[in-house]
């Protein structure tokens, strides 16, 4: 059975991308900004972890690790570079976390060089495989979409029930508005941002554990790509990301199964521009009418 | 201020006749945003002449309307006929080009352009030359951009404006912007213009002044202006017509003397009685 | 009042001039051996950089738009250009040579307008990471058509055209083609759908047509940019078209003041110049530049030279004391 072990991999690349989505989707829906920076704090993830790995510590160590350097990285940038523009012109801000983007791809560049780090996977996760009839379901494949099923319900239950959720989902509503009902628009920024990059580095270290590599450009196409998971499935909406990033993670592996692998980049690409062209607003999104 | 009168070269002001047939229809109009009718069984009908003017309490749909009117948003229900004309289907810039021009309640100027670009922006289809034609500087740019500058110098000095031509529009003060905002709207040759607010923001004898200006450009252009304001001697002391609107909904239509004494009206305005 | 301003074509005359004799020096220069051969080719290098900046500064300064896939219509011209260099081989090379930059600008600017369409329905970031898309896509191509391209190995053995007066030509005429432009109704357009679109829109003003024109003439001298770098180096691989050749590009738009064109010129030059003058600075070279687009965006986000233009005629009049700051209403040029 190809198609349906095509169709697990599929399932455990379109989680990553669903994983890695939310925190674009998050982060625009609240700021209106595409965080260029968010795919290289996936790559930030993965060589803290695999510093932590190669010196031969416990892994928890290293997941709780590169999860908790993915927040603090990404609150300091939100701080240092995107808040004194909170006002400024939306285009200011995409070309400064475009600037960020590339500050930390080479600053990883020059502190660990350019090429690739083995990531030592089967200490993460034992490359077990189990077999249901004729399909093999590798164990990373399975812990890879428990955890963002898991993920998904977490962050949904934090963003309808808590306080915290409510006022996020005000200040994207209308920043201005939340700003006179008393909430902290600040600290309600910081918070997205934390949330956001909590998934990234949950999503990095299963990104790492699926491909091994580590290297100071990973991040750029993966968050490029999650973004564009992001945009397909409605930019801010949950169930969105979740969709978007299925749906472009079953693309890959279909258009690398019928042996075009050197497309997959341009196809996803290509879907991104024929949605934009057919349903900017996604498959969930809602639009936004500038007022006049 | 009589000097106004049409420049040949940069589109002639045709000579409206006042007969009364509508230069603006709209029928049935209606908009839903999300499940609320912003707007519903909206309609109006403007004469070429008529300086008519659109009322009523805060958050009625009046900008709604204007923008019904001007295609920033498109009816979900209804026709407009623009010079008898259906606009269904139509974008902003086509509907401008068929005459309607408008101004910003929240006032949308050029910030970083001058006055007198802003103007020239207005003229923009006015103008007549092609982009190779710029390229190359051909007599006909050159002549073409000096009538649009004498054009645009002229029509701001309805508003004895012609001095601050070289300052950017965005440091103006507020009652020049808004006047500027007109002018721009003018440039476009409209048949008939719409201002949202005109007056917001200015004191009385400014209003004053601009009543009177409002007036002498229906009067030399004779073009049809439809207003939203919300001083009341303004709209009583120039409008010809009046129309009240309430949650979306017309409540009253008339002349300014029925409108003071409209019971409907005095409720909209004031509550119930029994309420107060 | 104001004095008499010096007049049109008078100093049309005086910048002509200015622009020969520079053209004349600078080939001097060239054939006396003072330079290098590697200085040689960085002012060609130099000359095809301020095309790219000044064409993009067309959409990012101008129109107020950020597209991120420059470098895919430089791709494309690139490719175009040697391709029909290599075809017309046979031909005169005069003919050879304008063929070849005008069909590769004339594709480039069919692209441009092929991106440009779904470009007008968005706005901001999706724009951005549509142009970015399509910039991999065209890169993806150029990789996997070997029998056109090359493919990796690269497309080797193009003639080069490039001398320094053909770049100087194509440099003056950027610069004077789109500053003509802008000094239009039709720049004015486009400026004023920066300024405020829906305004822009009720001035009767098609934001659509105007948007795919800015986008059409910034990827056509892209093209034509293109075609020059490939006449310059004589072979061409996929590589050198990446995201990070159109962030190079951005850089220096930013650099230099979206909206000035000289900005876009100055910035060009110098960031071009730099890695060659100081080796020190070409490894730490895109650090630097990703630290500059934060630091020019926090504390001066119009970029150095603003909105600022440079014009000859107002630096004279200002050194003969020809005209006070108060300018006669309504003139311009």
């Amino acid at each position: 059975m190809l198609l349906l072990s095509q169709l697990i991999n599929g399932l455990q690349l379109g989680s990553i991308y669903a994983l890695v989505a939310l925190g674009y989707s998050m982060v625009y829906g609240i700021i209106m900004l595409l965080n260029f920076a968010h795919g290289d704090i996936i790559m930030a993830g993965g060589y803290i972890a695999v510093l932590i790995l190669t010196a031969g510590r416990n892994p928890v160590l290293a997941i709780i690790l590169a999860i908790i350097g993915c927040v603090l990285l990404s609150v300091l940038i939100e701080k240092v570079a995107y808040k004194p523009l909170r006002s400024a012109p939306r285009i200011s801000l995409l070309i400064t976390a475009i600037g960020v983007s590339l500050f930390l791809q080479n600053m990883a560049q020059l502190l660990f060089t350019a090429n690739a780090r083995s990531f030592p996977n089967t200490v993460v996760i034992p490359a077990i495989n189990f077999r249901i009839g004729s399909i093999n379901i590798s164990l990373t494949a399975l812990v890879t979409i428990v955890v963002t099923i898991i993920s998904m319900i977490c962050l949904t239950l934090l963003v309808q029930k808590t306080k915290m959720g409510k006022a996020m989902r005000a200040v994207s509503e209308d920043t201005d508005a939340a700003k006179l009902m008393g909430i902290n628009v600040n600290s309600t920024i910081t918070f997205t941002f934390a949330t956001g990059s909590t998934l990234a580095g949950i999503g990095s270290i299963l990104y790492c554990c699926r491909y091994p590599l580590v290297s100071p450009t990973m991040g750029s196409l993966l968050g490029l790509k999650a973004f564009v998971a992001a945009v397909l499935g409605g930019i801010g909406s949950i169930p969105g990301a979740m969709i978007g990033g299925l749906a472009i993670g079953f693309a890959e592996v279909l258009v690398s199964a019928v042996g075009l692998s050197e497309w997959t980049d341009a196809v996803v690409f290509a879907i991104l521009i024929i949605v934009l062209l057919v349903k900017p607003t996604g498959f969930l999104g809602r639009s936004m009418q500038e007022k006049v | 201020m009589s000097k106004l009168r049409p420049l040949p070269a940069t589109g002639f002001i045709p000579e409206r006749d006042l007969d009364k047939t509508p230069i603006l229809e709209a029928h049935h109009l209606g908009i839903n945003f999300g499940g609320l009718n912003a707007v519903k069984e909206f309609n109006l009908v403007i004469g070429r002449t008529e300086i008519a003017g659109l009322i009523g309490p805060n958050g009625a749909g009046k900008t709604t309307v204007f923008n019904l009117l001007t295609k920033v948003y498109q009816p979900t229900k209804g026709t407009i006929l623009l010079d008898g004309r259906n606009t269904s289907g139509m974008t902003i810039s086509q509907v401008c080009r068929m005459g309607i021009a408008r101004t910003f309640q929240n006032i949308r100027l050029f910030k970083d352009m001058t006055v007198l670009e802003n103007v020239l922006v207005g003229l923009h289809n006015e103008i007549d030359y092609r982009l190779a034609g710029a390229i190359f500087r051909i007599p006909a740019y050159w002549r073409a951009e000096r009538i649009a500058r004498e054009r645009a110098l002229e029509l701001l000095s309805i508003f004895n404006m012609e001095g601050m031509a070289n300052i950017k529009a965005g440091s103006l003060p507020y009652g020049a912007q808004r006047r500027l905002e007109i002018v721009r709207a003018l440039a476009t040759n409209p048949s008939i213009m719409l201002l949202d607010e005109p007056a917001a923001g200015m004191n009385p004898s400014e209003t004053g002044e601009l009543m009177e200006n409002i007036r002498k450009i229906r009067d030399t252009f004779k073009i049809a202006i439809l207003l939203i304001e919300h001083d009341m001697n303004l709209v009583m002391g120039i409008c010809e017509g009046i129309v009240v609107l309430n949650y979306g909904q017309i409540i009253a239509k008339g002349t300014p003397e029925e409108i003071k004494n409209n019971p409907a009206v005095i409720e909209a305005y004031l509550g119930k009685k029994e309420a107060r | 009042m104001a004095k008499r301003r010096i007049p049109t074509p008078v100093s049309y005359a005086i910048n002509l001039v200015l622009i020969a004799l520079l053209l004349v020096v600078g080939n001097i220069v060239i054939s006396s051996g003072i330079t290098s051969r590697a200085q040689n080719s960085l002012f060609l290098q130099v000359g095809i950089y301020i095309i790219l900046a000044v064409s993009l500064n067309v959409v990012t300064g101008y129109l107020g738009q950020l597209p991120l896939g420059h470098a895919g219509f430089m791709a494309v011209g690139a490719y175009t250009g040697a391709l029909v260099w290599k075809a017309t081989a046979s031909m005169p090379a005069p003919v050879s040579i304008v063929l070849g930059l005008l069909v590769a600008g004339i594709v480039s600017a069919i692209f441009g307008i092929i991106i440009g369409i779904p470009a007008l329905r968005l706005k901001g970031d999706y724009l951005a990471i549509v142009t970015l898309g399509f910039g991999e896509i065209i890169r993806v191509c150029i990789i996997n058509l070997p029998e056109i391209t090359g493919g990796t190995p690269g497309l080797l053995n193009i003639p080069k055209h490039s001398t320094f007066t053909l770049v100087y030509v194509c440099v003056v005429l950027t610069c004077v083609v789109i500053h003509m432009m802008m000094k239009s109704r039709h720049g004015r357009a486009i400026l004023s759908i920066r300024d405020n679109e829906i305004a822009a829109e009720s001035c009767g003003i098609s934001t659509t047509y105007y948007k795919v024109m800015a986008f059409s003439v910034s990827a056509f001298f892209a093209g034509i940019a293109g075609a020059l770098f490939a006449g310059n180096q004589g072979s061409l691989f996929p590589n050198a078209f990446d995201f990070m050749a159109s962030i190079n590009i951005l850089v220096m738009v930013v650099l230099g003041g979206m909206g000035s064109m000289i900005g876009s010129v100055i910035a060009a030059t110098v960031l071009t110049s730099l890695p060659l003058v100081l080796q020190v600075f070409s490894k730490y070279r895109m650090i630097i530049y990703s630290l500059m687009l934060i630091i020019v965006m926090i504390f001066k986000p119009s970029g150095l030279m603003g909105t600022y233009d440079f014009s000859l005629r107002n630096l004279l009049e200002k050194l003969t004391g020809h005209i006070s700051k108060k300018r006669e209403a309504g003139t311009n040029e």
